[in-house]
Parts: structure tokens; sequence; C-alpha cells
């Protein structure tokens, strides 16, 4: 036993080395490549340079290449998590380790995850081994309905964790946001309204700018009055009355010309709706809605607009008043209709689960009056779908050619519950699958203390 | 050496003593009177449950997990009247009377039985308003009941149905108390009141909760405890007034008092929220100081560095398969500990202490069988399947009439379309006491709340 684990320590050190990323080929491996289709049997994966060079059937690994087995294996692209708070946190319940929430911040959409990520948290080696190599990070909406700015991680056993810092906004609308706005999805509303107002204005130089109105003429319905140019156009001169400090109107910038994506937090059907109606009025928008627990009733109209949705993949009970219709077909129904869905890595105790909740949307695919997703479907879900919404297709999820080379072989099929990796690789680079859990496991394989202590044994 | 050690079960009852007290005493026939309200009041709350009807039943063709650690392939189940007929090869002739339902290619286990719910007292929309889980207002209430504060229009109970095979539960009360209350055991039936759900003939048990969390709730408010040896303080003190009531002639009516009693007497079982090792070796001397005993840890993330202690106390693990690190006692928490306690020896159960976890007790088991399977630990299926049916039944006092396919228990069982250990696989069929209570194939045999009538998404299959 204690042979055993001086090897694994010695298999440990190996990987503290600066590892470099290798060329290789997996062959005779069952290969899913997460752009939605089937997975292929005796199919070959090629990497080479940090980057996939081919992947499927009937591909040859070229000449002198180093060759990794893949029987009995699975291989895909690394699992890309969608929206967490991985490297922001060591233990929840302990405040001091804990980076997700700035209540008593000055700021909110000025904040900027991107300088707080801690590549070597439990939660990020864990992940990891779990098979997830890229996750889009922030911290939650709780100085402000803002949350501020989330970045693009890779999971790598390296300092450089951050792959793309403030690569989205997230704003909290809904009940979650009228509470942090003052009590009412009404404040929520106006909070976010005068926001972009003034981060327009602010991006324009504040000067007070003339101009029409940038939203539609109100409907009349003749008895009521008139909005105040004001609350419409773009004539919000900065005055005395700004409520965004300089940082958090200069964050927004971005998001009112559409250059960084917004993702909102939403569930209800009606405040979906509401959301969507925001691009009348911010033509610009990009949005990502997050949670949406009713989209499938209002499906058809995330579709038109063509609006990806980050959706919680298992809810089913009304957990708040928003979610009354929230069912676990919810995803099977929007992505029939046309919409792009990721699963929400948000939405369940830790983003390993991903995979089983993705296995879950395919067993309801086989349920009387159920929808779900048919197996390539729910992969993509938790690997081409994120990596698209964060911006980043064709370059991590999936494994066409060029796009990095995050590798994961598994035991068995990786929607299967039973299944794990056995090996991780992030642009072509082997990684450590060793944490905190896996030394304990190893410490108390057994309780054998004849000799010394336990606290010897390491 | 304590007095509690040689109490014998039956004098000790609540029971038995008012029933001494009303031979002993030379009573006027009002006293009298006044007694037997009080002796009836006993057992208050009753339950009311009674079975749904069903049809004598063969389920033929399938793959059997009998609870027990019993496996066959290829077999046939036959229950009628509410409880299990037996279970045989298929091929052999089925009774007349009996309906036949084909489970080639399918699964059938006993029903699913969760340790660790607060369905009803956590319930959805979980609005303050439905807070009633913990009665934070004392470090130790052991004179609450949980159910009464069940909801049982929580819609939590019909998605633990459909989804999870859920046929029985045990809600207990919140971990904020060191001594929190009695539980409750139900039957996953709906009903108008909550005595319509109870289990009939289930024993009561009591939650007690160690570490963080008692330590914080008090402590924040500048009272006891404050800290883990407080916590020992407050629940050594505790015993010590609960063994001087159970000692003198349990005359007075105390309601606290009589929950301590009955666990002093044996008939009332510990259900002790606890992480860590070092904490659960603690509780395990402290039930030896006052003379009961810990019938399960719950959550227990670190039950595998003492599976010998726990192996000898004869007390389970009733565990997540893989929750991690969001307090500072879970941190030590790691994916292979049922497999390690199982393979010590000692008893496992996986539980789910959530709504949306008790739809997938199934998979956790499997999470956790596959950990195990990794490190050299081989635990077959059909043993599995005993961590969410038989040895949550045992833990709860009801391994008698449910939690396997024995011939003469209850008819709770359900049909898988494939490996319950698999997460491609789902319900599709569940009886409790032989009446069917969801079908997959027929939309309108699953419950749906008085809460979620005339509301988007009524009936659907969620």
């Amino acid at each position: 036993m204690k042979a055993l684990n001086r090897l694994m320590i010695g298999a440990a050190l190996a990987f503290s080395a600066p590892a470099m990323a290798q060329d290789f080929a997996i062959t005779n491996a069952t290969v899913a490549t997460g752009d939605g289709s089937d997975p292929v049997q005796n199919a070959t994966v090629v990497v080479r340079g940090g980057r996939i060079v081919a992947a499927g059937s009937g591909i040859a690994a070229p000449a002198g290449m180093q060759i990794v087995d893949g029987s009995g294996r699975w291989v895909t692209p690394g699992i890309v998590a969608t929206v967490t708070d991985l490297g922001l946190w060591d233990v929840g319940a302990v405040q001091e380790s804990n980076d997700i929430r700035s209540g008593n911040s000055p700021f909110s959409a000025a904040l900027d995850v991107a300088p707080a990520i801690n590549p070597s948290s439990q939660h990020v080696l864990v992940s990891r081994a779990a098979g997830i190599t890229r996750a889009a990070t922030v911290s939650r909406p709780s100085s402000s309905i803002f949350g501020g700015q989330g970045a693009l991680i890779d999971l790598g056993a390296d300092a450089d964790a951050v792959t793309r810092p403030r690569a989205f906004q997230l704003v909290s609308l809904g009940e979650g946001g009228g509470r942090l706005s003052g009590g009412s999805r009404v404040s929520a509303h106006a909070l976010f309204r005068n926001a972009l107002l003034e981060a327009r204005n602010f991006a324009q130089g504040g000067a007070a700018i003339s101009g029409t109105a940038s939203r539609p003429a109100e409907r009349r319905t003749g008895d009521d009055l008139p909005v105040d140019p004001r609350l419409a156009d773009n004539r919000t001169e900065r005055g005395d009355d700004v409520l965004l400090s300089r940082f958090d109107a200069a964050a927004l910038a971005p998001v009112v010309n559409g250059s960084q994506p917004l993702y909102v937090e939403v569930e209800r059907a009606a405040d979906i709706r509401a959301v969507l109606a925001l691009r009348e009025e911010f033509p610009r928008l990009d949005l990502v809605l997050v949670g949406a627990s009713e989209g499938w009733l209002v499906a058809d109209a995330i579709a038109a607009a063509g609006v990806p949705v980050i959706a919680d993949g298992l809810d089913d009970l009304p957990e708040r008043f928003e979610q009354l219709a929230a069912t676990q077909s919810n995803i099977g129904r929007m992505v029939r209709a046309g919409v792009k869905v990721a699963i929400n890595a948000a939405s369940m105790e830790q983003p390993r689960y991903l995979p089983q909740y993705a296995g879950n949307l395919v067993a309801l695919s086989r349920m009387p009056g159920a929808a779900g997703l048919n197996w390539g479907q729910a992969f993509a879900a938790i690997t081409s779908v994120p990596a698209e919404i964060s911006g980043m297709a064709g370059r991590y999820g999936t494994l066409t050619a060029g796009a990095a080379g995050d590798v994961v072989i598994w035991d068995g099929d990786p929607l299967e519950v039973t299944s794990a990796p056995v090996a991780v690789y992030i642009d072509g680079v082997p990684q450590p699958l060793e944490n905190h859990q896996t030394r304990l496991r190893d410490r108390y394989r057994d309780l054998d203390e004849s000799d010394l202590p336990k606290a010897y044994d390491w | 050496m304590n007095q509690s050690f040689f109490r014998s079960p039956l004098a000790g009852s609540i029971t038995a003593a008012l029933a001494v007290t009303l031979l002993g005493a030379c009573a006027s026939s009002t006293d009298e009177q006044a007694r037997s309200t009080r002796v009836a009041s006993t057992v208050p709350y009753a339950s009311t449950y009674s079975a749904y009807p069903g049809q004598p039943t063969a389920l033929v063709g399938a793959t059997i997990f009998d609870g027990e650690g019993g496996r066959i392939d290829n077999g046939t189940v036959l229950f009628a009247d509410g409880r299990i007929v037996g279970t045989v090869p298929a091929g052999l002739a089925i009774p007349a009377g009996y309906t036949r339902i084909d489970g080639t290619g399918k699964f059938v286990t006993p029903g699913v039985i969760d340790i660790h719910s607060h369905l009803g007292d956590y319930p959805t929309p979980s609005v303050d308003a439905h807070s009633d889980g913990n009665e934070a207002t004392d470090p130790t209430t052991p004179e609450v009941w949980a159910e009464h504060s069940v909801w049982p229009q929580d819609p939590g109970f019909s998605r633990a149905l459909a989804n999870g095979g859920v046929t029985a539960l045990q809600i207990l009360p919140g971990s904020a108390n060191l001594t929190g209350g009695r539980s409750v055991t139900l039957k996953n039936v709906p009903s108008r009141t909550v005595q319509g759900m109870k289990f009939p003939g289930a024993p009561y048990g009591m939650k007690m909760a160690c570490g963080e969390n008692p330590k914080r709730v008090y402590g924040g408010r500048g009272r006891a405890p404050s800290t883990r040896m407080g916590n020992f303080a407050v629940n050594r003190q505790m015993w010590l007034d609960a063994q001087e009531y159970a000692d003198g002639d349990r005359k007075d009516r105390d309601l606290a008092k009589e929950t301590l009693a009955g666990v002093l007497d044996g008939d009332i079982l510990i259900h002790n929220h606890c992480y860590r090792a070092d904490e659960m070796a603690l509780v395990l001397d402290m039930a030896k100081e006052f003379g009961y005993k810990v019938t399960a840890f719950h959550h227990a993330v670190e039950s595998y560095k003492i599976a010998d202690l726990l192996r000898e106390a004869g007390t389970c693990s009733a565990i997540w398969a893989d929750w991690y690190g969001f307090k500072m006692e879970a941190y030590d928490g790691i994916p292979e500990n049922a497999a390690l306690v199982q393979n010590a020896g000692a008893c496992v159960i996986i539980h789910s202490d959530d709504e949306n976890g008790i739809q997938r007790l199934n998979q956790e088991a499997a999470k956790a069988q596959a950990d195990g399977r990794r490190m050299g630990i081989d635990i077959p299926d059909e043993q599995v399947v005993s961590w969410f049916t038989l040895n949550a039944a045992r833990a709860m006092g009801i391994a008698d009439v449910t939690g396997s396919l024995r011939q003469g228990k209850m008819a709770d069982l359900v049909l898988w379309n494939g490996n319950p250990l698999s997460v491609y696989s789902r319900p599709e069929k569940v009886w409790i006491d032989g009446a069917m209570m969801f079908d997959a194939m027929d939309p309108k045999r699953r419950p749906v709340s008085d809460f979620e009538l005339g509301q988007p998404g009524e009936g659907d299959v969620k």
C-alpha cells in the first residue's frame, strides 16, 4: 500500500515540472467531437503543437507520432463549464476564502474576476480531474444587479488561468435583481435602464448629444402620459443625479455597444419577454439568457431573437414563484424550437455534474411526453455550445482541426455516471489529476496504523 | 454504571410508565378519566394512511434487484393485496387473476427510500413563509415534531415519486439546533393531511447535529453553544436532565423530556448530522456515556476515516455520493466514502437532504459505486441497490415491512426502464402498497399538488 502511494506521489511530482504540449495520436477509440454528432467508433484523434489536427474514423496517425491506445476508451473535447465560480473560492461557507460575492463593494459592473482567479483552488483541481478544461467564471451580483465582468479560464495546472478577461458582464433581473435593486422588478428595470443610458453617455464623452429617441415611439392608448425624452433617448447628461461610478459606467460601455456579451439571469416567461424587448431600446445588446426555467413557454420568441440560453438543466420545482413552470423538459423543448442551449453549471452542486445532467437529458428523450436531447446534442450542450456562447466557437469544446488540444480520455461513455477521465490534456499538455481528495483516498485506503499514525502516510 | 443501560425498553416506554401510574394510584374517577386521555394521547397525530386499491400484478421478465443483495436475471415479481407475493424466475406459470406487465429489458427494485429529506418542512416555493424546518430559538428543541411542519402540498413529493421512485422518506428537522426534534417517516402518497402520509407503525427518529451549524447559529447570538466544546456541554447537560426525568416516575408531561426518554428507552432512533470523523467518534462516546445508540450519522463525509469505529458501533453512514467543499467540515469529503465504508463492513445509506437530489438517489449510488470500483473496491449492483432501499429502511426502523422484495412485505416497488444504476434509466411505474401511484405511460397517473393547479405547467411531465 505504501509503496503504491509512493509511486503515485512520484507521478504527481513528475507532473509538477513545467509540462510541455505533446504531439500524440489516440487510436481505436470511441470519439465524440462535441459538434452534436453521434460518437464514432474505432476513431483517431491527432494533436500536434497544442492543437487538434484531425479527429474521426479513417484517419491514420502520422508516422513517428506518439500513439496512445484508446481501445475501450472514449475520447472527447474537454468539458466547457458555464457559468461557474471556479477559481474564486476554497470553502463556500468560509467567507475569508470566498471571492464569489462583494456585497459591500462600492463597485458593481466594474468588478472584474480576472485578477482574483486562483488556479490552485481545489475546486479547479477536482473539476479538471472530472474532465472540465475550460470555464466561464464570474462573481455573483451582490452589491447591485450587476455581478461584474466574468472571465474565460482554462483549468490547466499552470499559472496562466485567464484566457479572456472581461469576457462578459452579468446582470440579475427577475426576483434576484429586484431584491438587489431596492425591492422589485420595477426597480431593477429602472436601475438597469439608467445604468445603460449613463454608460452610453459616458462612452460618448459625457457630452449632451441631441438626437432622436433611440427607442420606438410609445404605444399610445389616448389617455397615457408621454414619456419624458430624458427617459427614452440619449440625452443623459452626466449631471448631479448620476448613479454609476465612472468605473462602473466605463465597464458597461462595451455592453451598450455590443462588444461585450451581457448575461442576464432571468427565469420567468414574462421576465424573459421583458429582456428580449430591451433590444428595441438598446439594439446592440449581445444578450445571453441564464437560468430561463420557463424558457420553454417563450421558446419561439427566444429563437426568433437569436438569443442563446445557458439553462438550468434539471430544475423541475417551483423553487421560486418565477419558476412555476420549471420542468426537466425545458431544454429539450427550447432546442426543439431552435434555441441554442448550453447547460448551466451554476444550477448544480458542482460543475463536474455537467455530464450527469446532460445524460439525464438523454434519458428524458425516452420518456413519453417529455422532451430531451439525443446524445450528440446533450454532449454539445456541455462542450461546443457553451464554447460558442463564450465567443470561442471552433476553439474550445470541439475536436475540429485547429481547435485547442483540450482532450479527455474517458473510461466509458462520458455522460454515464459511472464514467470518469483517465487522462486530460489542455492545449496538448497532459494534466495532473491528483488533488486533495485523491490524496485522502490514498491515505485512507486502509485504516492500518500499526507502525505509525496516518499522518505519516503520505 | 448508568441505570439507563439496564432499563428495559418495555418498562421504560412512556405508555408503560403511565400505565404503571394508573395501576399504582388510588385515583378518583375524574383523575382516571384524565389519565386515560393522557394514555390515549401517547399516540397522538396517528397515521390515517391506508393503501389505495391495486391489482394483483406480475412483472415478468425483468432483472430484479431485491434490495437484500439478491439479483434475479429474467425474473418475475408477484404482488397482490398490497403485499409482495414473491420473486421467481420468469417462465413459471403466473397465477390466475394477475395483471401481467412485460418487464423485458427493464429492472425492478424495492421502492426508493430517502432517510434524509426536508420535503414538506422546507417546501417549494422556498419562501420565508414556508421556512418550517428549524425551530432555531433554542439549541435543544427535542419537543418539536417535524410532522407539525410538513405541508403535504409540497410539489417536491411528486417529483421524488415520478423521477426518483421514492416510496418512503424520513422528514427531519434541520441542523441549526444540537437537538432538532422528532422526525417523521412518510409514505410518499399524496394526502390532504400529514396524518394521511404517515408511515403506519414507523418509529420516531430524533434529529441531532454536531459541528459548525449549531455553534454558528447560537454563537452568532452571543449564547451557548459558540464552540464545539460548547456543543457537547449543552448536549451532555440535556442528557443528564433527561436521565433524571426518565429514571423518575415520568408523571409530569414534558414534551422535550418525553422524546429524550424515548431515545434512552430505545424507542426513538437517533439521526445525527455530523461531518467530521473526530466529532463522530466523540458523539459515539457521548452515546455510550448516556446509554443511547446513534442509529445513523447523516452527511458523514469523513466516515471513511473511522469506518472501523462505525462498524463496531453498528452505526450507519447516510451520505451523499460526492458533495464537496461547501463548508469547512466538508473539505475532506471524498467520492470513495461510500465504497470505503462498505468495504470496512459498515452500513452505507445514500441520502439526499435535497429536493433535487432526492430525484436521483439511484444515480448518486451509481457514482459512489463507480468511484469505489476505480480504486479496486468492487461492489455488485444488487448490493448497491440496498444503499437506497433496505439499508435506509433498517435505519428508519421499517425494514420488517418495506425496503426489499421479500414475501409479505409492503408492495412498494419501482419498475425502471433500464438499470437504475445508469444515468439513462428512469422510473416507468411506481407502486406503493400495491397501488400504482405513478405511470410514465399514463399522463394522468401522476400527482399534482393543490399548489400547482391553475398555474403554468400544471400536470406537466416535470
